[in-house]
Protein backbone atom coordinates (compact mmCIF):
# COMPACT_ATOMS: atom_id res chain seq x y z
CA UNK A 1 0.00 0.00 0.00
CA UNK A 2 2.95 2.06 1.16
CA UNK A 3 6.24 2.01 -0.28
CA UNK A 4 8.85 4.02 0.47
CA UNK A 5 12.07 3.98 -1.54
CA UNK A 6 15.38 5.13 -0.47
CA UNK A 7 14.35 8.89 0.41
CA UNK A 8 16.40 11.38 2.00
CA UNK A 9 15.01 14.93 3.31
CA UNK A 10 16.82 17.79 4.61
CA UNK A 11 15.80 20.66 6.27
CA UNK A 12 17.57 23.33 5.24
CA UNK A 13 20.21 21.90 3.11
CA UNK A 14 20.72 19.34 5.98
CA UNK A 15 19.93 15.95 5.56
CA UNK A 16 18.39 14.12 8.64
CA UNK A 17 16.71 11.23 6.80
CA UNK A 18 19.23 9.48 4.54
CA UNK A 19 17.75 6.59 2.22
CA UNK A 20 15.33 5.25 4.16
CA UNK A 21 13.26 2.51 2.90
CA UNK A 22 10.20 0.75 4.01
CA UNK A 23 7.23 -0.53 3.61
CA UNK A 24 3.21 -1.09 4.87
CA UNK A 25 0.86 -3.78 3.29
CA UNK A 26 -2.77 -2.94 3.73
CA UNK A 27 -4.28 -4.44 6.56
CA UNK A 28 -0.50 -3.95 8.88
CA UNK A 29 0.58 -2.62 11.94
CA UNK A 30 4.42 -0.92 11.59
CA UNK A 31 6.14 0.19 14.01
CA UNK A 32 8.63 2.40 13.76
CA UNK A 33 10.87 2.93 16.83
CA UNK A 34 14.23 5.32 17.44
CA UNK A 35 15.52 7.71 19.86
CA UNK A 36 14.67 12.19 20.05
CA UNK A 37 15.77 13.12 17.17
CA UNK A 38 15.96 10.13 15.20
CA UNK A 39 13.86 11.82 12.16
CA UNK A 40 10.47 9.78 13.03
CA UNK A 41 8.39 12.88 12.42
CA UNK A 42 10.35 13.56 9.71
CA UNK A 43 9.48 10.65 7.99
CA UNK A 44 5.71 11.02 8.58
CA UNK A 45 5.15 14.73 7.49
CA UNK A 46 7.25 13.67 4.33
CA UNK A 47 4.84 10.87 3.93
CA UNK A 48 1.85 13.36 4.52
CA UNK A 49 3.32 15.81 2.09
CA UNK A 50 4.30 18.52 4.84
CA UNK A 51 8.12 17.87 3.73
CA UNK A 52 9.62 16.49 0.04
CA UNK A 53 12.16 14.06 -0.31
CA UNK A 54 15.26 15.19 -2.43
CA UNK A 55 15.88 11.88 -3.29
CA UNK A 56 14.03 8.76 -3.42
CA UNK A 57 10.41 7.95 -4.07
CA UNK A 58 7.30 7.69 -1.84
CA UNK A 59 4.40 5.28 -3.62
CA UNK A 60 0.90 5.08 -2.01
CA UNK A 61 -1.28 2.46 -4.01
CA UNK A 62 0.93 2.46 -6.81
CA UNK A 63 1.18 6.26 -7.34
CA UNK A 64 4.14 8.49 -6.81
CA UNK A 65 3.08 11.37 -4.65
CA UNK A 66 6.48 11.99 -3.41
CA UNK A 67 5.61 15.41 -4.68
CA UNK A 68 2.27 16.00 -3.57
CA UNK A 69 0.94 18.46 -1.32
CA UNK A 70 -0.33 17.76 2.42
CA UNK A 71 -4.21 18.28 1.39
CA UNK A 72 -3.69 15.57 -1.41
CA UNK A 73 -2.06 13.25 0.47
CA UNK A 74 -4.89 13.62 2.92
CA UNK A 75 -7.40 13.11 0.30
CA UNK A 76 -5.61 10.15 -1.18
CA UNK A 77 -6.38 8.68 2.61
CA UNK A 78 -3.39 9.44 4.09
CA UNK A 79 -4.16 10.88 7.91
CA UNK A 80 -1.22 12.33 10.30
CA UNK A 81 -2.21 12.61 13.81
CA UNK A 82 0.76 14.95 14.81
CA UNK A 83 2.82 14.53 17.89
CA UNK A 84 2.05 17.83 19.60
CA UNK A 85 -2.03 16.62 18.88
CA UNK A 86 -2.79 19.93 17.62
CA UNK A 87 -6.48 19.97 18.74
CA UNK A 88 -8.31 22.80 17.53
CA UNK A 89 -8.84 24.11 21.34
CA UNK A 90 -11.37 27.46 21.22
CA UNK A 91 -13.61 24.64 18.50
CA UNK A 92 -16.06 22.21 20.39
CA UNK A 93 -15.06 18.75 20.17
CA UNK A 94 -17.80 18.04 17.47
CA UNK A 95 -16.53 20.89 15.78
CA UNK A 96 -12.74 19.46 15.89
CA UNK A 97 -14.56 16.17 14.47
CA UNK A 98 -16.28 17.96 11.67
CA UNK A 99 -12.80 19.56 10.67
CA UNK A 100 -11.24 15.86 10.68
CA UNK A 101 -13.83 14.89 8.06
CA UNK A 102 -12.76 18.07 6.03
CA UNK A 103 -11.37 15.98 2.83
CA UNK A 104 -14.96 14.05 2.64
CA UNK A 105 -17.78 15.05 0.55
CA UNK A 106 -20.33 12.35 1.28
CA UNK A 107 -22.41 13.91 3.96
CA UNK A 108 -23.99 10.70 5.15
CA UNK A 109 -20.38 8.92 5.37
CA UNK A 110 -19.42 11.89 7.61
CA UNK A 111 -22.51 11.89 10.27
CA UNK A 112 -21.52 7.65 10.03
CA UNK A 113 -18.14 8.06 11.51
CA UNK A 114 -18.88 10.55 13.52
CA UNK A 115 -21.44 7.84 15.26
CA UNK A 116 -17.96 5.41 14.86
CA UNK A 117 -15.97 7.67 16.96
CA UNK A 118 -18.24 8.70 19.50
CA UNK A 119 -18.55 4.63 20.17
CA UNK A 120 -14.96 4.11 19.93
CA UNK A 121 -14.50 7.18 22.43
CA UNK A 122 -18.10 7.75 24.59
CA UNK A 123 -16.66 10.77 26.60
CA UNK A 124 -16.52 12.61 23.65
CA UNK A 125 -20.04 12.34 22.89
CA UNK A 126 -20.83 13.23 26.60
CA UNK A 127 -18.56 16.16 25.80
CA UNK A 128 -19.26 17.17 22.45
CA UNK A 129 -20.11 20.62 22.82
CA UNK A 130 -17.03 21.27 25.28
CA UNK A 131 -13.96 23.58 23.92
CA UNK A 132 -10.86 21.07 22.89
CA UNK A 133 -8.81 23.49 25.03
CA UNK A 134 -10.59 22.72 28.45
CA UNK A 135 -9.52 18.56 27.70
CA UNK A 136 -6.35 16.72 30.00
CA UNK A 137 -3.49 15.15 27.64
CA UNK A 138 -4.59 11.63 27.79
CA UNK A 139 -8.64 13.03 26.29
CA UNK A 140 -6.96 15.63 23.65
CA UNK A 141 -4.99 12.57 22.39
CA UNK A 142 -8.17 10.36 21.97
CA UNK A 143 -9.51 13.39 20.48
CA UNK A 144 -7.15 13.86 18.10
CA UNK A 145 -7.24 10.11 17.21
CA UNK A 146 -10.89 10.15 16.43
CA UNK A 147 -10.25 13.60 14.65
CA UNK A 148 -8.00 11.78 12.64
CA UNK A 149 -10.60 8.63 11.75
CA UNK A 150 -12.86 11.38 10.77
CA UNK A 151 -11.72 11.55 7.39
CA UNK A 152 -11.89 7.43 7.04
CA UNK A 153 -8.36 6.85 6.66
CA UNK A 154 -6.72 4.04 4.37
CA UNK A 155 -3.53 4.67 5.98
CA UNK A 156 -3.41 5.80 9.72
CA UNK A 157 -0.34 7.47 11.18
CA UNK A 158 0.36 7.94 14.71
CA UNK A 159 3.05 10.02 16.04
CA UNK A 160 4.28 8.84 19.92
CA UNK A 161 0.30 9.17 20.59
CA UNK A 162 1.59 8.31 24.39
CA UNK A 163 3.97 11.03 24.75
CA UNK A 164 3.42 13.07 28.13
CA UNK A 165 0.69 10.56 29.16
CA UNK A 166 0.74 8.95 32.81
CA UNK A 167 1.19 4.92 32.51
CA UNK A 168 -2.29 4.32 32.94
CA UNK A 169 -3.22 6.14 30.07
CA UNK A 170 -0.25 4.73 27.94
CA UNK A 171 -1.88 1.72 28.29
CA UNK A 172 -4.95 2.64 27.34
CA UNK A 173 -4.19 4.68 23.95
CA UNK A 174 -2.08 1.87 22.50
CA UNK A 175 -5.19 -0.69 23.37
CA UNK A 176 -6.91 2.18 21.38
CA UNK A 177 -4.15 1.53 18.66
CA UNK A 178 -4.72 -2.31 18.82
CA UNK A 179 -8.49 -2.28 18.69
CA UNK A 180 -8.09 0.10 15.46
CA UNK A 181 -5.48 -2.62 14.05
CA UNK A 182 -7.79 -5.76 15.06
CA UNK A 183 -10.56 -3.87 13.44
CA UNK A 184 -8.43 -3.83 9.58
CA UNK A 185 -6.88 -0.40 10.04
CA UNK A 186 -3.54 0.03 8.40
CA UNK A 187 -1.60 1.56 10.88
CA UNK A 188 1.67 3.43 10.88
CA UNK A 189 3.02 3.61 14.90
CA UNK A 190 5.50 5.57 15.84
CA UNK A 191 6.35 5.15 19.33
CA UNK A 192 9.21 5.48 22.28
CA UNK A 193 7.52 2.86 24.43
CA UNK A 194 9.51 0.50 22.46
CA UNK A 195 8.49 -2.91 23.96
CA UNK A 196 4.73 -1.69 23.83
CA UNK A 197 5.13 -0.40 20.03
CA UNK A 198 6.85 -4.29 19.17
CA UNK A 199 4.97 -6.35 20.97
CA UNK A 200 1.80 -4.66 18.63
CA UNK A 201 3.47 -4.90 15.58
CA UNK A 202 3.18 -7.11 13.08
CA UNK A 203 6.32 -5.61 11.38
CA UNK A 204 9.18 -2.93 12.94
CA UNK A 205 11.74 -0.86 11.66
CA UNK A 206 14.49 0.99 13.75
CA UNK A 207 15.37 4.43 13.35
CA UNK A 208 18.85 5.51 13.93
CA UNK A 209 20.17 8.99 13.13
CA UNK A 210 17.87 9.19 10.02
CA UNK A 211 18.78 5.44 9.34
CA UNK A 212 16.92 2.08 9.16
CA UNK A 213 19.04 0.09 10.99
CA UNK A 214 16.73 -3.11 11.88
CA UNK A 215 13.97 -4.44 10.43
CA UNK A 216 11.91 -7.51 10.91
CA UNK A 217 8.59 -8.47 12.36
CA UNK A 218 7.86 -7.12 16.26
CA UNK A 219 8.81 -10.45 17.86
CA UNK A 220 12.19 -10.83 16.22
CA UNK A 221 13.27 -6.97 17.00
CA UNK A 222 12.16 -7.66 20.75
CA UNK A 223 14.82 -10.20 20.58
CA UNK A 224 17.16 -8.44 18.84
CA UNK A 225 20.15 -7.30 20.68
CA UNK A 226 20.62 -3.87 19.29
CA UNK A 227 16.94 -3.23 20.61
CA UNK A 228 17.86 -5.10 23.64
CA UNK A 229 20.59 -2.90 24.62
CA UNK A 230 19.62 0.00 23.03
CA UNK A 231 16.35 0.38 24.39
CA UNK A 232 15.48 -2.61 26.62
CA UNK A 233 17.91 -2.30 28.69
CA UNK A 234 18.64 -5.56 28.84
CA UNK B 1 -29.77 68.79 25.38
CA UNK B 2 -31.33 65.43 25.17
CA UNK B 3 -31.90 66.05 21.48
CA UNK B 4 -28.38 66.59 20.73
CA UNK B 5 -27.41 63.50 23.06
CA UNK B 6 -29.51 61.18 21.15
CA UNK B 7 -28.77 62.54 17.85
CA UNK B 8 -24.84 61.90 18.59
CA UNK B 9 -25.88 58.41 19.93
CA UNK B 10 -27.91 57.30 16.69
CA UNK B 11 -25.11 59.13 14.36
CA UNK B 12 -22.67 57.44 16.89
CA UNK B 13 -24.02 53.71 16.41
CA UNK B 14 -24.69 54.20 12.48
CA UNK B 15 -21.10 55.18 11.75
CA UNK B 16 -19.54 52.88 14.34
CA UNK B 17 -21.16 50.08 12.46
CA UNK B 18 -19.43 51.01 9.18
CA UNK B 19 -15.49 51.20 11.08
CA UNK B 20 -16.69 48.09 12.60
CA UNK B 21 -17.61 46.27 8.31
CA UNK B 22 -14.15 48.48 7.68
CA UNK B 23 -12.22 46.69 10.46
CA UNK B 24 -13.70 43.36 9.69
CA UNK B 25 -11.28 42.27 6.85
CA UNK B 26 -8.16 44.05 8.88
CA UNK B 27 -8.72 41.48 11.74
CA UNK B 28 -9.88 38.44 9.31
CA UNK B 29 -6.42 38.97 7.70
CA UNK B 30 -4.30 38.98 10.61
CA UNK B 31 -6.33 36.40 12.50
CA UNK B 32 -5.92 33.81 9.27
CA UNK B 33 -1.95 35.19 9.05
CA UNK B 34 -0.68 37.49 11.98
CA UNK B 35 -0.16 39.98 9.06
CA UNK B 36 -0.81 43.46 9.29
CA UNK B 37 -2.70 44.95 6.29
CA UNK B 38 -1.21 48.30 5.82
CA UNK B 39 -2.57 48.60 2.42
CA UNK B 40 -6.09 48.32 3.92
CA UNK B 41 -7.22 51.73 3.79
CA UNK B 42 -6.51 52.05 -0.16
CA UNK B 43 -8.37 49.06 -0.62
CA UNK B 44 -11.27 51.00 0.97
CA UNK B 45 -10.60 53.87 -1.50
CA UNK B 46 -10.07 52.12 -4.35
CA UNK B 47 -14.10 50.45 -3.30
CA UNK B 48 -15.06 54.20 -2.51
CA UNK B 49 -13.88 55.24 -6.39
CA UNK B 50 -15.07 51.53 -7.83
CA UNK B 51 -18.37 52.83 -6.78
CA UNK B 52 -18.21 56.10 -7.51
CA UNK B 53 -16.89 55.85 -11.37
CA UNK B 54 -19.37 52.63 -11.56
CA UNK B 55 -22.86 55.35 -10.12
CA UNK B 56 -20.86 58.49 -12.87
CA UNK B 57 -20.26 56.48 -15.87
CA UNK B 58 -23.33 53.86 -15.83
CA UNK B 59 -25.09 56.28 -14.00
CA UNK B 60 -26.22 53.27 -11.50
CA UNK B 61 -27.98 53.93 -8.27
CA UNK B 62 -25.07 54.26 -6.03
CA UNK B 63 -25.95 51.78 -3.62
CA UNK B 64 -26.38 49.18 -6.53
CA UNK B 65 -23.11 49.56 -6.96
CA UNK B 66 -22.34 47.18 -3.65
CA UNK B 67 -21.36 44.32 -5.75
CA UNK B 68 -19.43 45.75 -8.38
CA UNK B 69 -16.77 47.30 -5.73
CA UNK B 70 -17.10 43.69 -3.52
CA UNK B 71 -15.99 42.28 -6.54
CA UNK B 72 -13.11 44.31 -7.32
CA UNK B 73 -11.82 44.68 -3.50
CA UNK B 74 -12.27 40.03 -3.78
CA UNK B 75 -9.98 40.50 -6.74
CA UNK B 76 -7.44 43.40 -5.29
CA UNK B 77 -7.25 41.29 -1.87
CA UNK B 78 -6.40 37.84 -3.75
CA UNK B 79 -3.56 39.47 -6.17
CA UNK B 80 -2.25 41.06 -3.20
CA UNK B 81 -1.90 37.72 -1.65
CA UNK B 82 -1.08 35.52 -4.57
CA UNK B 83 1.39 38.65 -6.33
CA UNK B 84 3.02 39.83 -3.21
CA UNK B 85 2.30 38.98 0.45
CA UNK B 86 2.85 35.03 -0.29
CA UNK B 87 6.52 35.87 -1.02
CA UNK B 88 6.66 38.16 1.83
CA UNK B 89 5.96 35.48 4.15
CA UNK B 90 9.20 33.68 3.57
CA UNK B 91 11.16 36.71 4.69
CA UNK B 92 11.34 38.27 7.68
CA UNK B 93 8.45 40.01 9.60
CA UNK B 94 9.91 43.66 8.93
CA UNK B 95 9.43 42.69 4.81
CA UNK B 96 6.15 41.51 6.13
CA UNK B 97 5.59 45.26 7.63
CA UNK B 98 7.15 47.05 4.45
CA UNK B 99 5.81 44.71 2.22
CA UNK B 100 1.90 46.07 2.52
CA UNK B 101 3.18 49.29 3.98
CA UNK B 102 4.80 49.40 0.27
CA UNK B 103 1.42 48.21 -1.27
CA UNK B 104 -0.22 51.17 0.47
CA UNK B 105 1.92 53.85 -1.27
CA UNK B 106 2.08 51.92 -4.40
CA UNK B 107 -1.90 52.23 -4.83
CA UNK B 108 -2.40 55.01 -2.92
CA UNK B 109 0.36 57.13 -5.78
CA UNK B 110 -1.06 55.06 -8.49
CA UNK B 111 -5.03 56.55 -7.45
CA UNK B 112 -3.36 59.97 -7.94
CA UNK B 113 -1.86 59.94 -10.91
CA UNK B 114 -5.20 57.49 -12.08
CA UNK B 115 -8.50 60.06 -10.64
CA UNK B 116 -5.85 63.40 -9.37
CA UNK B 117 -6.08 65.03 -5.91
CA UNK B 118 -9.42 66.15 -6.49
CA UNK B 119 -12.79 65.38 -3.95
CA UNK B 120 -15.18 63.62 -5.88
CA UNK B 121 -18.66 63.18 -4.12
CA UNK B 122 -21.86 61.46 -5.53
CA UNK B 123 -25.12 64.02 -6.20
CA UNK B 124 -27.32 61.94 -7.28
CA UNK B 125 -28.96 58.55 -5.43
CA UNK B 126 -31.92 57.63 -4.00
CA UNK B 127 -30.54 58.52 -0.32
CA UNK B 128 -28.55 61.30 -1.30
CA UNK B 129 -29.56 64.11 1.19
CA UNK B 130 -32.84 63.02 2.08
CA UNK B 131 -33.78 62.99 5.57
CA UNK B 132 -36.30 61.32 7.86
CA UNK B 133 -37.35 62.10 11.48
CA UNK B 134 -36.99 59.84 14.48
CA UNK B 135 -39.07 61.15 17.25
CA UNK B 136 -37.28 64.64 17.77
CA UNK B 137 -33.66 63.27 15.77
CA UNK B 138 -33.16 63.98 12.33
CA UNK B 139 -31.71 61.15 10.26
CA UNK B 140 -30.13 61.04 7.29
CA UNK B 141 -31.41 58.03 4.79
CA UNK B 142 -28.40 57.43 3.63
CA UNK B 143 -26.62 57.08 7.03
CA UNK B 144 -29.45 54.81 7.85
CA UNK B 145 -28.79 52.62 5.18
CA UNK B 146 -25.15 52.34 5.38
CA UNK B 147 -25.16 51.38 8.95
CA UNK B 148 -28.01 49.02 8.05
CA UNK B 149 -26.47 47.35 5.36
CA UNK B 150 -22.67 47.31 6.95
CA UNK B 151 -24.08 45.61 9.77
CA UNK B 152 -25.96 43.20 7.34
CA UNK B 153 -22.80 42.94 5.44
CA UNK B 154 -20.57 41.89 8.75
CA UNK B 155 -23.23 39.32 9.90
CA UNK B 156 -23.27 37.64 6.82
CA UNK B 157 -19.75 37.27 6.96
CA UNK B 158 -19.55 35.83 10.76
CA UNK B 159 -21.80 33.44 9.22
CA UNK B 160 -19.88 32.21 6.71
CA UNK B 161 -16.96 32.31 8.83
CA UNK B 162 -19.01 30.33 11.92
CA UNK B 163 -21.40 28.12 9.40
CA UNK B 164 -20.12 27.49 6.16
CA UNK B 165 -17.92 24.32 5.81
CA UNK B 166 -15.38 26.89 3.87
CA UNK B 167 -15.50 29.46 6.55
CA UNK B 168 -14.79 26.46 9.21
CA UNK B 169 -11.81 25.87 7.38
CA UNK B 170 -10.66 29.42 7.38
CA UNK B 171 -11.29 29.19 11.41
CA UNK B 172 -9.47 26.23 11.64
CA UNK B 173 -6.40 27.71 9.60
CA UNK B 174 -6.80 30.85 11.62
CA UNK B 175 -6.11 28.64 14.71
CA UNK B 176 -3.80 26.51 13.88
CA UNK B 177 -2.62 26.83 10.05
CA UNK B 178 -0.53 23.44 10.46
CA UNK B 179 -3.28 20.94 12.04
CA UNK B 180 -5.93 22.51 9.26
CA UNK B 181 -3.11 21.15 6.74
CA UNK B 182 -3.42 17.83 8.66
CA UNK B 183 -7.57 17.88 7.83
CA UNK B 184 -6.62 18.27 4.32
CA UNK B 185 -8.02 22.20 3.98
CA UNK B 186 -5.41 24.03 1.49
CA UNK B 187 -4.39 26.55 4.00
CA UNK B 188 -2.53 28.66 1.06
CA UNK B 189 -6.13 29.08 -0.39
CA UNK B 190 -7.18 30.16 2.77
CA UNK B 191 -4.87 32.81 3.01
CA UNK B 192 -5.77 33.86 -0.27
CA UNK B 193 -9.45 33.86 0.51
CA UNK B 194 -8.95 35.41 3.83
CA UNK B 195 -7.41 38.66 1.69
CA UNK B 196 -10.04 38.40 -1.06
CA UNK B 197 -12.97 38.76 2.08
CA UNK B 198 -10.95 41.70 3.59
CA UNK B 199 -10.84 43.34 0.45
CA UNK B 200 -14.34 42.58 -0.79
CA UNK B 201 -15.99 43.40 3.18
CA UNK B 202 -13.64 46.75 3.21
CA UNK B 203 -14.93 47.59 -0.77
CA UNK B 204 -18.68 47.08 0.10
CA UNK B 205 -17.76 49.64 3.16
CA UNK B 206 -15.84 51.90 0.69
CA UNK B 207 -19.58 51.83 -1.91
CA UNK B 208 -21.45 52.66 1.11
CA UNK B 209 -19.61 55.73 2.66
CA UNK B 210 -19.41 56.95 -0.94
CA UNK B 211 -23.14 57.51 -0.36
CA UNK B 212 -22.07 60.89 1.94
CA UNK B 213 -18.54 61.11 2.15
CA UNK B 214 -16.07 62.09 -0.67
CA UNK B 215 -13.35 60.35 -2.25
CA UNK B 216 -9.71 61.20 -2.84
CA UNK B 217 -6.89 59.20 -2.98
CA UNK B 218 -5.68 59.67 0.59
CA UNK B 219 -8.63 58.98 1.89
CA UNK B 220 -7.74 55.34 3.53
CA UNK B 221 -5.21 57.49 5.87
CA UNK B 222 -8.24 58.59 7.99
CA UNK B 223 -10.23 54.69 7.78
CA UNK B 224 -7.18 53.00 7.92
CA UNK B 225 -5.57 54.44 11.03
CA UNK B 226 -9.80 54.11 12.63
CA UNK B 227 -9.47 50.49 11.34
CA UNK B 228 -6.27 49.88 13.28
CA UNK B 229 -7.29 51.43 16.39
CA UNK B 230 -10.59 49.16 16.13
CA UNK B 231 -9.21 45.91 15.95
CA UNK B 232 -6.27 46.54 18.18
CA UNK B 233 -8.75 47.75 21.08
CA UNK B 234 -11.23 44.95 19.94
CA UNK B 235 -8.30 42.18 19.91
CA UNK B 236 -6.12 41.11 17.13
CA UNK B 237 -7.94 38.66 14.88
CA UNK B 238 -11.22 38.59 16.94
CA UNK B 239 -14.64 39.54 14.72
CA UNK B 240 -16.68 40.18 18.17
CA UNK B 241 -13.97 42.32 19.22
CA UNK B 242 -13.98 43.90 16.03
CA UNK B 243 -17.58 44.81 16.22
CA UNK B 244 -17.65 46.26 19.21
CA UNK B 245 -14.72 48.16 19.35
CA UNK B 246 -16.53 49.33 16.21
CA UNK B 247 -19.52 50.94 17.77
CA UNK B 248 -17.45 52.45 20.76
CA UNK B 249 -15.05 54.17 18.53
CA UNK B 250 -17.91 55.48 16.39
CA UNK B 251 -20.02 56.66 19.44
CA UNK B 252 -16.45 58.50 20.49
CA UNK B 253 -15.85 59.80 17.37
CA UNK B 254 -19.59 61.64 17.49
CA UNK B 255 -19.42 62.55 20.82
CA UNK B 256 -16.62 64.13 21.16
CA UNK B 257 -16.87 65.84 17.49
CA UNK B 258 -19.87 67.08 18.40
CA UNK B 259 -19.69 68.30 22.43
CA UNK B 260 -15.96 68.74 22.81
CA UNK B 261 -13.98 69.03 19.31
CA UNK B 262 -13.61 67.53 16.28
CA UNK B 263 -9.39 67.62 16.69
CA UNK B 264 -9.35 66.13 19.95
CA UNK B 265 -11.88 62.91 18.96
CA UNK B 266 -9.07 61.10 17.43
CA UNK B 267 -6.47 61.59 19.84
CA UNK B 268 -9.81 60.39 22.42
CA UNK B 269 -9.80 56.97 20.48
CA UNK B 270 -6.24 56.72 20.88
CA UNK B 271 -5.74 57.79 24.10
CA UNK B 272 -8.43 54.80 24.53
CA UNK B 273 -6.71 52.31 22.89
CA UNK B 274 -3.62 53.41 24.87
CA UNK B 275 -5.39 52.64 28.08
CA UNK B 276 -6.72 49.17 26.84
CA UNK B 277 -3.70 48.36 25.54
CA UNK B 278 -1.97 48.60 29.17
CA UNK B 279 -4.40 46.65 31.17
CA UNK B 280 -5.18 43.84 28.49
CA UNK B 281 -2.33 44.08 25.41
CA UNK B 282 -4.03 41.22 24.02
CA UNK B 283 -7.17 43.67 23.46
CA UNK B 284 -10.81 43.49 24.65
CA UNK B 285 -11.28 39.75 23.07
CA UNK B 286 -7.68 38.03 23.79
CA UNK B 287 -6.35 36.92 20.17
CA UNK B 288 -8.85 34.90 18.26
N1 LIG C 1 12.01 22.30 11.50
C1 LIG C 1 13.25 21.78 11.63
N2 LIG C 1 14.33 22.47 11.20
C2 LIG C 1 15.56 21.97 11.32
N3 LIG C 1 15.85 20.77 11.88
C3 LIG C 1 14.82 20.04 12.32
C4 LIG C 1 13.47 20.51 12.23
N4 LIG C 1 12.65 19.58 12.76
C5 LIG C 1 13.46 18.57 13.16
N5 LIG C 1 14.75 18.84 12.90
C6 LIG C 1 15.90 17.97 13.18
O1 LIG C 1 15.74 16.80 12.42
C7 LIG C 1 16.10 15.66 13.18
C8 LIG C 1 14.96 14.69 13.23
O2 LIG C 1 13.88 15.28 13.94
P1 LIG C 1 12.47 14.57 14.16
O3 LIG C 1 11.57 15.54 14.79
O4 LIG C 1 12.05 13.96 12.88
O5 LIG C 1 12.86 13.42 15.18
P2 LIG C 1 11.94 12.44 15.98
O6 LIG C 1 12.49 11.09 15.77
O7 LIG C 1 10.52 12.64 15.65
O8 LIG C 1 12.23 12.88 17.47
P3 LIG C 1 11.27 12.95 18.75
O9 LIG C 1 11.22 11.57 19.31
O10 LIG C 1 11.98 13.87 19.67
O11 LIG C 1 9.95 13.45 18.29
C9 LIG C 1 16.53 16.18 14.54
O12 LIG C 1 17.92 16.26 14.55
C10 LIG C 1 15.92 17.55 14.62
O13 LIG C 1 16.72 18.40 15.40
MG1 LIG D 1 8.90 13.22 16.68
Amino acid sequence: MLKVDKIEVKYGGMPVIHEVSFEINEGELVSMVGANGAGKTTILKTIEGRLHPTKGKIEFENEDISKSSTSDAVRRGITYIPQERRIFTPLSVEENLRLGAYSLKDKEKIEENLEYVYKLFPILKERRKQKGGTFSGGEQQMLAIARGLMASPKLLMLDEPSLGLMPKLVTEVLEVVKKLSEEGHTILLVEQNVREALELADRAYVLQTGRTIQEGTGEELLQSDIVKKAFLGI
Amino acid sequence: MEVLVSQALVSGILMGLVFSLIALGLTIIFGVMNIVNFAHGEFLMIGMYAAYWSAVILSMEPLLTLPIAAAIGFVLGIASYYLLVRHLLRGPMIAQLLGTFGLMLFLRYLALFIFGPNFKTLSKGVLIGKTFMMGPVVIDWSKFFVGLLSLVSFLLVYWIINYTKTGKALLATSIDAEAASYMGIKTEWMNGLAWGLGGATVGIAGALLINFYYVYPTVGILFCMLAFATVALGGFGSIKGAFLAGLIIGLIETFFGQFVSSELKFAVIYALYFIVVALRPEGMFGWK
